[in-house]
């Protein structure tokens, strides 16, 4: 319809140092000759389409994160002052290349590689999957209400876990049957979803509420059957969630599914921005909604097993560190999912070094974010009312 | 261009459009008038392959619509929604850019000159200074044009609307129908479901008059909307004059009466 439309591919004829002038102040004029028509029209579209997200949030985020992982390592019943810490990842480095480094010490390299760095590892990783499950189901379910939950996840896990329990599997087991019922809970409501014919959503929605009232009695009829002194307690604990018992094996076996799902969402972020406009939309601009969302709940699903299988039940999440990140950013699925993983991140670290220190028992890591999560929605809710 | 043979179509096992055939030629705004559940929703929603047709055929340019995929589609038609309340404050520029969403490949890119096609839509419209703002924020009237300005993004070849101006107020109704006008006087071809007979005349080359899932006529404005068309097609008093407007053209106006 316009002949102007360049082809696509082709790309805008703005010169090496204009798109330079262009990258360092978009706003300034960027030395286009007089009567450059066509490259006056591109550095309109540029300036006009030139992302704003404020520089400080980007680095406010990336500071946050990188000083509180750091720090995390020095926190805990065993305090380290920072070279302590400094010194014992330099010995660790050297102790693999020279077994019989001078300097190596036992207890720190304890301390430091096999209790802390597996924690924190899974703690980041829990804190960005509920964060970015929980925003990516916003989006879709076109509802800033709605956490990672809403489709069984946790419902199923609790009922693996607590059947494990029940049946004295052992550790491994609890894990592998969380997992199991997490992403069975969530396989069963997409089935679901199949009644309702004319309102996808609406339907998996009720699919979700359906499966999580079911295995939600199955917990219950556990817990009544459980053994009262002995059973009972254990999975009372294990509702509450903790990182209290993580260990490498543990790390090991959740990393790469963690990152399989991540980089499944991240490349389904486009999409997930056409897809908050809703379904027919959605279509009308072409994308396949019934394979986008499958393909979302399924990256969403995974990283939230692997969440829960490893550490229980923690909530809020997946609910308030969205809209933490969309104060910040924006609501641009591209910008806005990994921010969302990065402050989740961030966020669980804090509350699990809390739990780590402020009482001699450790507090289960589920009350915490319960806790400092309402405040937090309350803060940002009153702060943020737009788009809600 | 367009091209749609003994569409038949429904919900379920209800079939509501009984059998349709029209074509719609490049440039042509084409309008689609008819009662509460006549099939002009159902007959829009099999067009954009929302909803799969019983039997019949829709063909764009030759190629056979019911076979693409959406992406396909979406490089010849674009729909143009009501305007509306998404959950999330997005900006306008990127309301827009999401109209390159089928012309972007598996990672979704955005190049400059998707950005440039984005900035010309904008420019189109006459909003090119609302890029900065936020969509939920805008009033109903802009909200439209920033939609219309995300489907001419899209580079289709037909505009598809549905009530475009339902939720507007008299100015913003205007004002929304001329721009379209001018769309279609440029070359782009435009499908409007409305209302409201004054719109048609207000804007189409053509209507489409539906009754009941068929086709009761289809021609001029002049022959589509009259007194004996509306009575039969709404069951209401209404009259058709024509009026004579200040600076001598005549203009043709719906009037209802008890």
């Amino acid at each position: 319809m316009n002949e102007e439309v360049p082809e696509r591919g082709t790309r805008a004829r703005l010169t090496r140092a204009q798109k330079r002038a262009l990258k360092r102040d978009p706003f300034a004029a960027a030395g286009i000759e007089e009567g450059d028509e066509f490259a006056a029209e591109a550095l309109a579209a540029e300036r006009a389409f030139h992302k704003r997200v404020p520089l400080w949030a980007k680095l406010a985020i990336a500071a946050a994160f990188v000083i509180i992982f750091f720090a995390s390592f020095m926190l805990g019943r065993y305090g380290l002052t920072p070279d302590q810490w400094f010194f014992g990842i330099v010995d660790h480095i050297a102790h693999w290349f020279d077994p019989n480094w001078p300097y190596y010490d036992q207890e720190l390299d304890n301390v430091l590689f096999q209790i802390r760095f597996p924690r924190i590892i899974v703690v980041l990783l829990s804190g960005a999957a509920l964060a970015v499950a929980g925003a990516s189901y916003q989006g879709m379910f076109k509802n800033p209400l709605v956490s990672p939950d809403i489709l069984g996840a946790s419902a199923g896990a609790s009922f693996g876990a607590c059947l494990a329990l029940l049946l004295d599997l052992g550790n491994v087991y609890v894990q592998v049957f969380a997992f199991v019922g997490g992403m069975a809970a969530v396989g069963l409501a997409v089935l679901l979803n199949r009644t309702v014919k004319y309102d996808a959503i609406l339907g998996l929605v009720l699919g979700g509420i359906l499966v999580s009232t079911l295995f939600q009695s199955g917990t219950s009829i556990i817990k009544l059957l459980a053994d009262a002194d002995d059973k009972l307690p254990s999975i009372t604990f294990w509702l509450m969630g903790s990182f209290a018992s993580i260990d490498r094996e543990q790390m090991l076996a959740i990393i790469l599914p963690m990152i399989g799902g991540f980089l499944l969402l991240l490349l389904e972020s486009w999409k997930l921005n056409v897809l908050s406009f809703g379904d027919e939309e959605a279509r009308s601009m072409g994308i396949n909604t019934r394979i986008v969302r499958l393909i979302v709940i399924f990256a969403s699903t995974l990283v939230v097993s692997c969440s829960v299988a490893v550490a229980g039940i923690v909530g809020w999440i997946g609910l308030v560190i969205p809209h933490f990140a969309r104060a910040l950013v924006g609501p641009n699925y591209r910008v806005l999912l990994p921010a969302s993983m990065a402050i989740g991140a961030s966020f669980l670290l804090v509350v699990d070094d809390i739990a780590r220190l402020l009482m001699s028992v450790e507090i289960p890591i589920g009350i915490l974010t319960s806790l400092l999560g309402v405040p937090f929605f309350v803060i940002i809710y009153r702060r943020n009312m737009r788009g809600w | 261009m367009l091209c749609v043979r003994d569409l038949r179509a429904g919900y379920g096992d209800k079939e509501i459009v009984h059998g349709v055939s029209f074509d719609v030629a490049d440039g042509e705004f084409c309008c689609i008038i008819g009662a509460n559940g006549c099939g002009k929703t159902t007959l829009l929603k099999n067009l954009l392959g929302l909803i799969k047709p019983f039997s019949g055929g829709v063909a764009m340019n030759g190629e056979d619509v019911l076979a693409m995929n959406e992406k396909a589609m979406a490089k010849h038609f674009a729909y143009i929604p009501q305007a509306h309340t998404p959950p999330f404050p997005f900006a306008v520029r990127d309301v827009v850019l999401m109209g390159r969403t089928p012309h972007l490949g598996r990672l979704a890119v955005v190049a400059p000159a998707d950005r440039r096609i984005a900035y010309q839509s904008l420019v189109q419209l006459g909003i090119e200074d609302l890029a900065d703002s936020i969509y939920t924020d805008l009033s109903g009237g802009q909200r439209q044009l920033v939609l219309i300005a995300r489907a001419l993004t899209q580079q289709p070849e037909l505009l598809i609307m549905d009530e475009p101006t339902a939720s507007l107020d008299f100015g913003n109704q205007q004002m929304v129908l001329s721009r379209m006008k001018t769309l279609a006087r440029s070359g782009m071809a435009v499908i409007m479901v409305t209302h409201d007979p004054d719109h048609a005349l207000f804007c189409a080359d053509r209507v489409i008059v539906m009754k009941e899932g068929n086709i009761l006529l289809d021609g001029t404005s002049e022959q589509a909307i009259t007194t004996e068309m509306l009575q039969a097609i709404y069951q209401t008093n209404v009259q058709v004059l024509d009026v004579t407007m200040a600076d001598g053209h005549v203009k043709r106006v719906c009037v209802p009466f008890d």
